[in-house]
């Protein structure tokens, strides 16, 4: 989990770490658009804004689709690394409480079979 | 499948659910003991590897019955709560979480086998987008406050 979300928090803060593509995840927040409205807006070349989005689209915060000629870009699946990061949040409270109701049960066993035995929990 | 059902993860099953299954070494009415004395419950339910405890831990195990949990958790507190709908000592065992507007009902189902108890513990959502909130909103208490504040961030645009 914690390899998982700390790669996800470098590539989301790398992302993040330019004030142009902070914009431009504002600008998506309003609506969607297409990468020569985001360059227009930004006045920036098609092919600066296409590495911007390329740098928002690796960190899962934009996600782009072509459709004909156009490029929309829109706000990224966050909620797809949201749910693979608490899955393995899940998966991992599950399994520690398991082994401690493991060693619990355990315990309660062997304390029957020794009614006398100086097992006081 | 005794052995791959040691192994299971737990895994979101559909959109709405959740499941956790394991072998627990015992007899079923011994893991019934640790599911319903609050006493043993208080025990494993907050894991000690979790930055979480449990400060309060009352347990009224009876159909219509109330509990009622409060984790502590870097210094502020978070209280569960909710009702037993059906208590069949010792296999079955099933509450609602009420904290929630859109809670999910658990069941808990023990199986015993030569000394050993498969436990099941599934989690049903009322719909997919109540479990999609309870992991959006539930990533950012586990998960480092940097993340938080991130979601946070990503939030404010979305609004």
């Amino acid at each position: 989990m914690v390899q998982y979300s700390s790669s996800g928090l470098d590539a989301s803060f790398a992302a993040l770490s330019d004030a142009t593509r902070r914009g431009v995840l504002v600008r998506l927040g309003r609506a969607d658009a297409s990468i020569t409205d985001l360059a227009q807006t930004f006045h920036m070349t098609l092919t600066g804004m296409r590495k911007h989005v390329s740098v928002l689209e690796q960190a899962q915060l934009v996600t782009t689709e072509k459709v004909g000629r156009v490029r929309t870009c829109r706000l990224g699946p966050r909620r797809l690394a949201d749910e693979t990061a608490w899955l393995d949040w899940y998966r991992e409270l599950w399994n520690a409480r398991f082994d401690e109701l493991d060693r619990i049960v355990q315990a309660l066993g062997v304390k029957e079979e020794q009614p006398y035995g100086r097992n006081s929990e | 499948m005794a052995a791959t059902a040691n192994s299971a993860e737990p895994e979101r099953i559909s959109d709405c659910e959740l499941l956790a299954t394991r072998t627990i070494i015992g007899p079923a009415r011994l893991v019934w003991e640790a599911w319903t004395k609050a006493e043993l419950f208080g025990r494993w339910w907050a894991p000690k590897s979790f930055p979480i405890s449990l400060v309060a831990c009352e347990l009224d195990v009876r159909v219509g019955g109330g509990y009622r949990l409060v984790f502590g958790h870097e210094g502020s507190t978070a209280e569960f709560f909710g009702r037993y709908l059906e208590v069949t000592p010792p296999a079955r065992l099933v509450w609602t979480n009420d904290e929630g507007e859109s809670g999910q009902v658990t069941t808990v189902t023990l199986t015993e086998s030569d000394g050993q108890t498969l436990v099941t513990v599934h989690d049903r959502y009322p719909s997919k987008q109540a479990l999609d909130d309870e992991i959006a909103s539930g990533s950012t208490g586990a998960m480092p406050e940097q993340l938080a504040q991130l979601d946070e961030f990503i939030a404010s645009l979305e609004a």
